[in-house]
């Protein structure tokens, strides 16, 4: 039997298109892009045919689209380049306090730069309002909102915000990590920003776009390469690659939302039925398709990731416990929910219905085993 | 009332002592829990949301440590 992995939402493994889209372009797409010569030529061809691609799928025009890192990167580059443009507008950064913690993280290096940093609350949901986010965003000089969250799935009416914003002026950056190659990027935003290994690319390329039009500026020495918004040599092979998984997985995204989704009714319905004093966090419907968090009453974490993962269930955990700070995870806090005893199961093409079968086999014994001594409390 | 000395105990161990001593108290009574975890501030409120206690409000203690106070309810 072997292990059964299911933290999509940290990474997935690498589609099959991205493969061998990557082995190609390794042999192809090695030199300076940059470069007058042929392979380099060669290596731009490949470069630019990313792009485009993922422009597309993602709602945006080739050129206003770069690549760099990672999904942390585009998001600090989104954030503290649009805080850099807008510096005339004043220094207000509005963000919801769901938000991952790249953009908390540029949040905190605004702030620490005398800037000013506003987290709007969210509802037991993990949703924003979208007039208190607005009523936030009058007269700030950057806004951001995720199109969907990473801990507990829920999806932000950023569409809405987006055009409350665009009446007052005010950019909005979408961290769309989560949902790209799943869902449709909703229309309005600015700046966005993605991550190639979240949808099936490979892990180290970030998508940083900025809307034509956007004032923005970098927050790094700049140089030739990605139109002066992310210096250094760019990973051809990657973005390639990175392009062939997302055209892959748009093709499967509505066969395999549908897929995931019912098995994440499963999941939700089977563990809030088997296990007792189970917290199901996150709405029912208004979610990402593959991905689900529950909090099991009085169980340690870490403990009980520590024995799925011996019975062969990789899942991620928003418990202090499992947490480098020993502080709960923001989200959950938010929401104000119950935070130990957390799992987040995220589902991706491989995960079958004989894994979910699997898991759900398991899950209520361990808890049980886990709670040994705590009968009738 | 009863005041739980939880400080340096990490979640879930504050929120089982809890539940192990709200019985300690009439229905109407109070139970503390000083905890200096994080994660109480969130889960001594969801605890009484499960269970159907009152969560009363949280001070700090003489030694900076969060006090949490519940209100027996059943």
């Amino acid at each position: 039997m072997g292990s059964v992995y299911l933290d999509a939402a940290a990474g997935v493994p690498l589609h099959p298109a991205a493969a061998e889209a990557l082995t190609a372009a390794v042999a192809d797409g090695w030199a300076d892009p940059a470069k007058l010569y042929g392979a380099g030529r060669r290596s731009s061809l490949l470069l630019d045919g990313a792009r485009e691609e993922i422009a597309e799928v993602l709602g945006a025009r080739p050129d206003e689209l770069a690549f760099c890192g990672s999904g942390t990167q585009a998001a600090h580059l989104a954030i503290l380049g649009g805080l850099a443009g807008r510096r005339r507008a004043g220094t207000r950064f509005v963000h919801s306090a769901v938000e991952h913690s790249c953009v908390l993280h540029a949040a905190e290096r605004h702030a620490a730069a005398g800037g000013e940093a506003v987290s709007v609350p969210v509802d037991p949901d993990g949703r924003v309002d979208v007039a208190a986010f607005a009523a936030a965003a009058d007269g700030a000089a950057l806004a951001s909102l995720m199109t969907a969250n990473h801990e507990v799935g829920t999806l932000q009416p950023v569409a809405e915000v987006a055009a409350a914003c665009r009446d007052l002026g005010v950019p909005l950056h979408t961290d769309a990590a989560q949902s790209a190659g799943r869902l449709p990027v909703p229309a309005g935003w600015s700046l966005l920003s993605a991550s190639a290994h979240k949808w099936g690319g490979p892990p180290g390329v970030g998508v940083l776009a900025v809307r034509t039009g956007t004032r923005w500026r970098s927050p790094l020495p700049a140089d030739e390469r990605e139109r002066g918004r992310v210096p250094g040599f760019p990973n051809v092979p990657a973005a390639v690659a990175a392009a062939a998984a997302l055209r892959a997985v748009r093709t499967e995204a509505a066969a395999e939302n549908a897929r995931l989704s019912a098995l994440v009714d499963r999941i939700r319905a089977e563990v809030a039925a088997r296990v007792p004093d189970v917290e199901v966090v996150g709405p029912a419907t208004g979610r990402l398709p593959h991905l689900v968090t529950f909090s099991c009453l009085y169980v340690d974490g870490e403990a009980l990731l520590h024995e799925l993962d011996r019975r062969g269930f990789a899942v991620s955990s928003g418990s202090s416990c499992t947490s480098s700070t020993l502080t709960p995870s923001h989200v959950l806090e938010a929401m104000g929910v119950l935070s130990h005893g957390n799992v987040r199961v995220s589902l991706h093409r491989y995960t079958t219905e004989a894994d979910v079968d699997r898991f759900l086999a398991v899950l209520p014994g361990i808890v049980a085993d886990l709670r040994t001594g705590l009968e009738g409390l | 009332m009863i005041t739980l000395d939880q400080r340096g105990r990490r979640c879930p161990l504050p929120i089982i002592a809890l539940a192990r001593h709200i019985g300690d108290v009439p229905v109407g009574e109070l139970v503390a829990v000083a905890a200096d975890d994080p994660a109480a501030r969130l889960d001594v409120q969801a605890w009484c949301r499960m269970r159907g206690h009152e969560y009363v409000g949280e001070e700090a203690g003489p030694d900076g440590v969060p006090v949490y106070t519940v209100r027996r309810r059943r």
